[in-house]
């Protein structure tokens, strides 16, 4: 049961940080920074978050490795997609 | 038990993805990925289509952010209500994984009841104000299709999590099938932070 009881407490500061995360996002857009600038911060952030829900409530952390491959194709191939697409992305 | 404590405790995983008992968790993972790329497709079009345009509406200017802050929280909370669901069901507390299931279920209808609100509200006043058009307005177009392919996963996912809570309840599912539909919910989860960035934020 303890190790039980320490998992929940986890979840609470993933709960937390997630909370805070979203926090930053919309506060950054008030800020009026520089376009890319807060397109990099922001897309930082969402991929952190992303990250912290695969990780720990999806348990990709405790798991094989077998699933976390199988997670990081789909965000492998649209990296793939996006390089594919830059050369008719710049002929605009 | 064993297993569950086992996979809690962070010791060693209990199960090997290539064993029979977790197939189900295999297929739920090729299943996400699958649907990620479904996902990533239409993102990556929406951002392709962005920066083909001339013009583009400010998000921020036209979508309601507090709302749509308070729908990401939610899915939020709701996913912590999951895994404390499936902590429960792991320590075979039936009532408490009653209480945190039909919280997550909760937590997803009122995320739909407020997509629902925003959509009548958006096709109704504030787009037509705008001048912005369904049917003709990019920006329009992928703002629904994103968010209408996402709302559909989530009806799914409280449609499923309701199935899982009275399996369960029969006697007829275990932790384990729990864990694989909080796989899914936690997926609708990620995807709609990404989502809220991209088409909210950005």
């Amino acid at each position: 049961m303890a190790t039980t009881a320490h998992s929940q407490h986890n979840y609470i500061k993933i709960f937390i940080i997630l909370s805070v995360l979203t926090v930053i996002e919309v506060g950054l857009t008030f800020l009026g920074l520089p376009k890319m600038l807060l397109a990099a911060m922001l897309i930082t952030l969402a991929v952190w978050k992303a990250a912290l829900v695969a990780m720990h409530f999806m348990h990709l952390k405790l798991e094989k490795k077998t699933l976390s491959i199988v997670a990081i194709i789909p965000f492998v191939l649209c990296v793939f997609l996006i390089l594919m697409l830059l050369p008719d992305i710049y002929s605009h | 038990m064993s297993e569950a404590v086992a996979v809690h405790g962070g010791v060693e995983p209990a199960e090997t993805p290539l064993t029979p008992e977790s197939w189900g968790k295999l297929g739920m993972w090729l299943f996400l990925a699958g649907d990620a790329m479904s996902f990533g497709g239409l993102i990556v079009g929406y951002g392709i289509l962005r920066h083909a345009s001339k013009t583009w509406p400010v998000p921020a200017q036209v979508l309601g952010i507090n709302l749509t802050a308070f729908m990401t929280f939610l899915l939020i909370v709701s996913s912590v209500w999951m895994v404390l669901a499936l902590a429960a069901i792991q320590e075979g507390n039936k009532a408490r994984f009653n209480k945190f299931l039909g919280l997550t279920i909760l937590g997803g209808a009122m995320f739909l009841g407020c997509q629902a609100y925003e959509w009548t509200h958006l096709l109704g006043h504030r787009l037509p104000e705008l001048k912005i058009f369904f049917s003709t307005d990019l920006f329009a177009t992928t703002f629904f299709i994103l968010t209408g392919f996402h709302g559909m996963h989530v009806t799914g996912g409280v449609i499923y999590n309701t199935c899982v809570l009275a399996a369960v309840n029969r006697g007829r599912y275990q932790a384990k099938h729990v864990e694989i539909a909080g796989l899914y919910w936690h997926f609708v989860d990620l995807v709609w932070i990404l989502i809220f960035t991209f088409v909210y934020l950005l």
